[in-house]
Order: C-alpha cells, then structure tokens, then sequence
C-alpha cells in the first residue's frame, strides 16, 4: 500500500554565517494510514524544519517527497490541504472567535456546502470531546481546551494526514494523555498522524512508531522499544533513563544527565 | 443569533445609517434650500442656482465622504487582520503620510496653482512610490513584522521630508497653506475631484475585498494559513495594494483623515464576531457612515470657521480610543 507520506533523502539548509548551515541531512521516513508516528529528538534537531518540509510550507533542496503518492511540489495549495492537516506549534488566535468558528476554519480548502460544513465541524468537536464549548470564544480557553480547539481545527480539514507540531507543549499531564489518547484514537480510525514531543515517556507508551532524530539526521526509527535504547539516549539527549514494562506498553523515565 | 445572521443585521443597519447621512450630507449647507426644491434639483438638474449648488458642491462632497470613508475602514479592517494587530491601521504602512508629501510638494512647488489637479495627482505619485519603496523593502520577506518596519521607516521618510518642505517654505502664508491643506477637509471639492480618486478608491476596495478568506486562516497564524491553502504572499500584496489604491487616492484628494481606520474596526469586531471577511464590508460601511457623519458635524458646528476634518476625526476618534482601552483592558492582556 502507498504510504500517506514518503520522504527520500530530503535535504534542507539555512543560510549561516559562514555559506549554508545543513538543517535536513538526507532524510527518509514514511506515514503510513492508521498509526501514530512520534518525532523526537533534542531542540534544534530539525523537527519543526522536517513537519513544515514535508507538508510544503518549505521547498527542499533535493531529494523528494510524495504525498499519497503524488509529488508535493506539484499538488496544488488548495488539494495539498485537503491532504494534509498541520497544527503549528504557534498556539495564537489573533481575534476573538468561537471555538464553531474556528474549527469551521479548518473547512476553507473544501468547495461544499454550509450543511455539509456544519455536519464536519460537528464531527470534529465530537472527535475531541469539545461538543459542549462551541459556543465558548477560543481566546478563553484554558490551555488543554486550547490544544484540543486547534486540533478539532485539523480535523475540520477532513484530510487522512494529520501533522502536529508539539500539541502537548504546556499541558498538564492529564491534559497531554487525553490529548495522546485522542491521536491514537484518530489513528486508529485510519489517519496517519506524524506528531512531535519532547516527552519520551508518552512517546514510548503511545506511538506505534517513533523516528528519531538529531543534528538534522535520522538517527534511528522504529518500534519505541527498538529506538529508544540506553545508548541512543545517551548519545543523542546525553541522558540516562529506567526502563519497564507492563501491559499498557514499555514504560521509560528520563533519570539524569550524564555528567562530562 | 449566530455570529453569520448578526453581521448581516449590523451590514443592512449600516447600509441604513450610511444612506441616511448620504442624505443628510446632501441637505446641510450654508444656502438654505428647502428638502424638496434639493432633491429635485440634483434629480432634474432644473433650477440654475439650486442646481449648481446641489451638483457641483454638495453632491461631490457627500460622494467624496462615502468613497473615502469606506476606504479608510476596508483598508483598517484589512490590515489589523492580515498584521493579525489590533493597533495596525492605514498610516502604519506610510502610503498616507508618502501622499501627503506628494500633496504637500505640490502645494510648494506653485504646480496646484498652474494646474488644480496637480495636487492630487502629485499626492497619488507619492502614494505609488510608497508602494514601490515597501514592497522592494519587505516585498519577498516572510513575516508581518518586515512589513510593519518597512512601513515605519516610509512613514518616517515622508514625515522628515514633508517637515523639511515645511521649513523651506518661502513664507508664512506657503507654510500655513500646507498645515492646513494637511489637516484634511473635504470642503469645496468637485466633480473632477470624484473622478480622479473615485476609479482608484473603488478598485482599491475590490482587491481589499478579495483578502476576506484569506484573513480568517490568518487568525491562526501565517504557518497555519498556508498549509489550509492560503498564498500568504498574494494576500499581502493584495492587502498593500488596496491600501495604496483606495488610502492613497484618499489622501490625494482630501488630505490626511485619521483615526477612522483605527477605530472603525475596533468598534465593529465584537459585534461581527472576531473573522475579519465578516468585519470587512461592516467596516468599510462602518466608515462610510463615520466620515459622513464628521463631515455633517464640521458644517454644522461651526459653519463659518471652516473647522477641518481631520481635526475632528482625531478630536473625536482619540478619546473614544481612551474609552475603548479603559473598557477593554482587561480582554487585551
């Protein structure tokens, strides 16, 4: 089957002091429907340069990239959003709207009608649990609501690839499980969903894949449980971590930095 | 009610309140015709002396106020939504400020004398090449902020170069025609004014009409707008453009009219419900009906002292401000 989204050997760069400074050494990884891929690594590793390559908020430099086997470069702005959803780390919502409102956003690439729109945008705020606050302005909110109000959002777009830059950012914790287990409930339904995290905890225990990645290459990807090894963290976070198992899935504490 | 069925109601209430001081700006002047005489004399162009009056003075007038107001709203209401800033108004990209100067050299130079439509045409040069100047400056960079602080520095070029002109002046009656030609008025302006800035304003409007959707997925921020299919660059083109057009040919003809921009938005977003293509055409009718309604005051508070109409748009816009800050303090942090 095609997957969702396949990169081959994407490299990108920014312009440094000194000529270009590489941000997307030679990537590959795909998405495929129906499971829940987790993007780690340390901050500046390349995760949010990597989300907005992929969807084509940025141009690559070379290598290639295919969304649901067409080339993205090609796909019109318009079909491209009816293909893939993103929520930007950027959590702002610049006027005063209600949360209907704001999830019908979501309906803009789509030419149908105000009862169709409607019926979405119901869908979607069914999806996240917010049936109850549509008629809320967003910008009151408090931060979980927030978080789920821009996700509904995506899935207002009805596209089968969702990308989410750091959703779980800020939230307590109860707010970031409910939020992983309403991705994996997603993913279940047959989207793709690519999200990244910093919490290798969540990570472990929820994604059914996890890429890793550091210094703008793909250091490992895979299975949690075969990714996210003593020595990789040690090498990638500098950190050591406890590992467990139980019936919900690996378990892994980060413990301390290693020191020198 | 949702938010869809009350911009409709506030939509037709304005196109209402904005006809009405159409009107009322047709009936109020210094010779005191009776409503009926007016209205057929503008209809029939019947009756020599009512006729001319009614033709040549009032009805460019009135024109001028609806064309320019409504450009100053869609022009405020588009750039706070695409700056996503609710403090962005036209002045901030110095398209206003360049035709003032444009006005102002004209003013100098003695070519408004030789030529009456030197003024405008000169003040419409200056707002062309205010946006040439922003679009080189910030035109390919990504971001809101390159664009503020383009706009910032055309605008302070044109001040420190109007303020020169100013100080070059040859005497005292050169200089106070300029300061008063830059306080804004839209007293005796004619037909030939209307068909100077009206094409300009009208095509301006047009394209600030074309960024309505475009505006709402920027409510979500540019990275967000662009993957729900939004050309962030055309909406700002758009967006400078319409500005230049519908602003620029404003100030060309009227001078410089402040704070309707500002305020006119502002007032209306609550009730239109926070999407700025919803708060657009309210506010473009919005400030029809605002600069209607100072013009009307202007000649009726003070019919012989010639008060100007910027002074009262600032007079009256500056303390609402100050209402508007004290009521919304707490919802703006």
């Amino acid at each position: 089957m095609t997957p969702l989204l396949s990169l081959e050997r994407v490299t990108t760069s920014r312009a440094a002091r000194q000529g270009r400074r590489t941000v997307l050494d030679a990537v590959s990884c795909a998405i495929a429907a129906g499971e829940l891929v987790g993007l780690l690594g340390p901050n500046g590793a390349g995760k949010t340069t990597l989300m907005r390559t992929a969807i084509g908020l940025a141009a690559p430099e070379s290598g290639r990239i295919r969304l649901m086997g067409d080339d993205l470069g090609r796909l019109p702005p318009s079909e491209r959003a009816r293909r893939v959803a993103y929520i930007p780390q950027d959590r702002s919502i610049a006027w005063p709207v209600t949360v209907e409102t704001l999830v019908g956003l979501g309906r803009q690439p789509h030419r149908t009608t105000e009862a169709e729109n409607r019926a979405a945008v119901a869908r979607a705020l069914a999806e996240t649990g917010l049936e109850a606050l549509g008629h809320r302005l967003a910008t009151r909110l408090s931060g979980g609501e927030r978080a789920r109000a821009l996700i509904a959002r995506a899935l207002a777009q009805d596209a089968p690839l969702l990308v989410a830059d750091e959703p779980m950012a800020g939230l307590d914790p109860a707010h970031s499980l409910a939020l992983m287990e309403t991705l994996r409930r997603l993913a279940r339904g047959g989207r793709g969903i690519l999200v990244s995290l910093h919490d290798l905890g969540l990570a472990a225990r929820w994604c059914d894949r996890v890429i890793l990645l550091a210094g703008g290459r793909i250091i490992a990807q895979g299975h949690p449980r075969a990714v996210l090894t003593p020595e990789r963290l040690a090498a990638v976070y500098g950190i050591t971590a406890h590992f467990a198992e139980d019936d919900g899935g690996l378990i892994l504490v980060p413990t301390a930095v290693l020191g020198g | 009610m949702t938010a869809a069925a009350r911009t409709r109601l506030v939509i037709a209430a304005l196109g209402l309140l904005t006809a009405a001081l159409f009107a009322g700006s047709l009936l109020v002047g210094p010779a005191g015709f009776g409503m009926g005489e007016s209205l057929r004399a503008l209809l029939s162009g019947q009756g020599d002396a009512i006729a001319l009056v009614m033709r040549e003075i009032r009805l460019p007038r009135a024109l001028l106020a609806l064309l320019i107001g409504a450009g100053l709203g869609a022009s405020g209401a588009t750039l706070q939504g695409y700056l996503r800033n609710p403090l962005a108004e036209p002045g901030l990209l110095g398209i206003s400020g360049a035709a003032a100067l444009g006005a102002v050299l004209a003013l100098y130079t003695g070519l408004s004398v030789a030529f009456p439509l030197a003024l405008p045409l000169s003040a419409l040069t200056g707002a062309i090449a205010a946006t040439v100047l922003l679009q080189g400056l910030a035109g390919s960079a990504p971001g809101s902020i390159s664009l503020i602080l383009a706009g910032v520095a055309v605008s302070s070029l044109a001040g420190a170069l109007t303020s020169l002109v100013l100080n070059l002046s040859p005497n005292p009656f050169a200089a106070s025609e300029i300061v008063y030609w830059l306080l804004g008025s839209l007293a005796d302006r004619s037909m030939a004014h209307v068909w100077l800035a009206g094409p300009f304003i009208v095509a301006g409007i047009a394209l600030l009409a074309l960024t309505g959707r475009a505006l709402d997925a920027l409510t979500l921020g540019e990275d967000a707008a662009a993957s729900m299919g939004i050309d962030i660059r055309r909406t700002r083109t758009l967006a400078v453009l319409g500005t230049a057009l519908a602003v620029g040919a404003g100030v060309a003809v009227a001078g410089s009219i402040g704070f309707i921009g500002l305020v006119v938005p502002h007032l209306l977003r609550p009730i239109t419900g926070g999407l700025p293509s919803r708060l657009l055409p309210a506010s473009a009718l919005g400030g029809a009906a605002l600069l209607l309604a100072a013009d009307l005051a202007v000649r009726l508070i003070a019919p012989d002292r010639d008060l100007k109409l910027g002074v009262l748009t600032a007079l009256v816009g500056a303390p609402f401000f100050f209402w508007l800050v004290w009521k919304g303090r707490r919802s703006l942090t």
